[in-house]
């Protein structure tokens, strides 16, 4: 799976603790470090062919970001891969947020193994 | 690097403030409180935990006595106020004198926002003033680099050139308020445009008062916000710290941080080593230069975080400052006393606030402060209580505002000079954070620098495991956080207003920037950021030229653009 942190928001504390988290439960993490363009984060789960992408992201811009992350996806023919989400994303954007094809996301104070669970019992089956 | 030089701080012990037969006088009684009223009551009631730790790993006692620190000397370790090792605080009057600055950082939107937001902050009795930047602006991009897509404006304001900075400070004089401006990577290009509004204001320039955070080393392993690579970042850090040195002698050209570093997940006392070492660096290459310790080192600030843990808070901030007197005086055989002063800013832990119960935090952030002022910090910044969910509104604002003002003028907190001093506990948690944060201090030296340390990943690493840590015992229980893991609600609406950006100012913010480019001086433009490419690649001081480019109105891009080309872009190490 692919933990990644879109566009300019440094704040990787928790991408990098969920990244470390789910290697320890056993998952192949990629992480793609800071200041990702959407492009470029699409273009990794393509190449790495990865089942799962979590985004961080604390800044605000996921307003903008995400959209164009699941577009991506779409045009790339990644519909399969489940994509979650965490950081600051307030409750009002949350259902539009989810509306975009994200399953789901995590705010502050989530427990790792909330996320490990929740990563395990919805992993895409693969055809 | 100064690595022949040995620096190894007094831990001999000469004089003691405890004469050795009361001493062991206590100790003996200890023994036998400990052999007899102790298990009394143990039988009865075990401890609660196995062991009690703080943030820093260190095993706290059930209680402390004289015995704890029998080495203490009072006139070597503790002193008077304003006189070494200014343990007890850099000003001999302290908060009896002047209070600490209430210095509230904030920015959104565009500049004119945020000049509304300054002037009623000032209103409310702020005395000072600190901006945020968006990210762009943090980043060295224009408002309309593909980027910064969605980012204009968000987590702080717009500022693509000199024509912004006019707008933000727009009826606000600057020969009143101080200014402090969290800019790291385009810090040079920020003070060159505040000195240009400064000029426009008719305040001579040795009157400008402020501060830039200009603290690149601590990007690269904690805020995370790098432009260029380590040395020429370093570099113009240097060039700040020796342009002010020179011509604005009010300014502190730096606010070395152990804030971001706190807030990525270190413990108090790496927050406070890896600090200490940057700033080790900085007096080292600025020295470099050919500028005596003494004239500079007066204007060297630094920022903390205040987190959760009260006593561990206090004794850091204690710490602090005799670390670094000590430093200062026989590292780098500085003669003026005001060289040695650590004088800081600090800000409540933005990491311990949680989202649930929100209107908790407002509790964490009072302890958190009142263990800023009892640390003796000279500035302090409180949270708003809606901090994990957005930027704060400005009910949130006053609240954090009005938490500071009821420990200045309600609790009696400021009334007596470093009043925790003489606790047992408190020295001696100070004691064994100085020796901790020395440790480190030495395997950096060993190292061979904080460049060193950073190209290895050494201080990414080490945050990065107790971070993990930290997460560990909050998922594991063995660390309670009210509304997290413990004390929850089930089923929680949040009754508070949220301040929005609106996504206009983006917009707005672009087409100000393209009206801009059109209607400046082209050629004017084009000239001094041809000099400020030569004077690049000569590796001069850069803030003449830098200053003489954002007067002709080259935009934050432009001229970050220049320096990108000719020291090239930082590539993360990526340490999980």
């Amino acid at each position: 799976m692919l933990i990644a942190k879109p566009g300019l928001d440094s704040h990787d504390r928790g991408a990098k603790v969920v990244a470390r988290a789910l290697r320890d439960a056993g998952m192949e993490v990629i992480y793609t470090g800071l200041r990702q363009t959407p492009e470029q984060i699409v273009e990794t789960a393509l190449q790495e062919d990865v089942d799962v992408i979590g985004l961080s992201i604390l800044s605000g811009a996921h307003k903008t970001l995400f959209p164009k992350i699941m577009r991506l996806l779409r045009e790339r023919d990644l519909t399969d891969v489940m994509v979650f989400a965490g950081g600051i994303i307030p409750q009002e954007d949350v259902a539009k947020m989810k509306k975009l094809g994200i399953k789901e996301i995590f705010g502050p104070g989530t427990t790792t193994e909330t996320i490990i669970h929740y990563v395990l019992d919805n992993l895409p089956r693969r055809s | 690097m100064l690595l022949s030089n040995n620096i190894s701080l007094q831990r001999g012990h000469e004089m003691t403030t405890f004469d050795e037969k009361t001493i062991d006088k206590i100790r003996k009684e200890r023994q036998r409180w400990e052999q007899t009223t102790l298990p009394r009551w143990t039988k009865q009631s075990k401890e609660r935990k196995n062991e009690f730790l703080n943030t820093s790993d260190m095993l706290i006692k059930c209680l402390y006595t004289p015995e704890d620190i029998k080495s203490m000397d009072y006139m070597r370790d503790l002193g008077f106020p304003s006189e070494y090792p200014f343990l007890r605080g850099v000003h001999a009057t302290m908060y009896r004198g002047r209070l600490w600055t209430m210095r509230q950082f904030s920015g959104f939107g565009t500049a004119a926002q945020t000049n509304q937001r300054f002037k009623y902050l000032l209103k409310e009795g702020e005395t000072g003033l600190s901006i945020a930047f968006d990210y762009p602006t943090i980043m060295g991009y224009d408002s309309d680099h593909p980027m910064g897509k969605g980012e204009v404006g968000i987590c702080g304001v717009a500022i693509a050139s000199l024509k912004d900075m006019e707008v933000l400070l727009d009826g606000i004089p600057l020969d009143k308020v101080t200014t402090s401006m969290t800019i790291n990577g385009p810090a040079a290009m920020l003070l060159a445009m505040y000195v240009a509004v400064g000029d426009q204001q008719g305040v001579p320039r040795e009157n400008l008062g402020g501060t830039t955070q200009n603290d690149n080393l601590k990007e690269y392993f904690a805020q995370k916000l790098c432009i260029y690579p380590p040395k020429p970042a370093v570099k113009l850090t240097t060039d700040i710290i020796e342009y002010c040195a020179r011509h604005l002698p009010k300014w502190n050209p730096i606010s070395i941080s152990g804030y971001h570093i706190r807030e990525a997940g270190a413990s108090a006392v790496q927050e406070l080593a890896f600090t200490i070492y940057d700033g080790v660096t900085y007096v080292e290459s600025t020295i470099e230069r050919g500028l005596k310790v003494d004239d500079f080192a007066h204007r060297l600030s630094f920022f903390f975080a205040s987190h959760n843990d009260f006593f561990e808070e206090v004794a850091k901030f204690r710490a602090a400052r005799r670390v670094w007197a000590k430093l200062m005086k026989e590292r780098f055989h500085a003669k003026n006393p005001r060289s040695m002063w650590m004088r800081m800013h600090v800000q409540t832990s933005g990491c311990t606030l949680t989202a649930q119960q929100p209107l908790n935090n407002i509790t964490r952030t009072t302890i958190q402060a009142l263990a800023a002022v009892l640390g003796g910090t000279q500035s302090l910044h409180t949270n708003s209580f809606d901090e994990a969910l957005a930027l704060p509104s400005e009910q949130a604002v006053r609240v954090a505002l009005r938490t500071q003002q009821i420990i200045a003028h309600e609790s009696g907190a400021p009334n007596t000079i470093d009043p925790l001093a003489g606790s047992y506990y408190i020295e001696a948690l100070t004691n064994e954070m100085e020796e901790k944060v020395m440790d480190y201090v030495e395997r950096v030296d060993e190292m061979g620098g904080a460049i060193v340390a950073i190209e290895k990943g050494f201080f990414q690493k080490e945050i990065a495991d107790s971070a993990y840590k930290y997460q560990r015992e909050i998922d594991e229980m063995k660390r309670t956080i009210v509304g997290i893991n413990d004390f929850t609600i089930e089923k929680e609406e949040i009754p508070i207003e949220l301040l929005r950006v609106d996504p206009k100012v983006e917009k707005d913010q672009v087409a100000s920037l393209q009206k801009l480019r059109r209607k400046r001086d082209k050629k004017k433009v084009e000239e001094t950021l041809g000099k400020l490419r030569r004077c690049a690649e000569k590796d001069e001081n850069l803030m003449p030229v830098i200053i003489e480019a954002a007067k002709s109105y080259a935009t934050m891009g432009e001229i970050c653009e220049v320096l990108r080309q000719v020291y090239g872009e930082y590539k993360e190490l990526i340490v999980i």
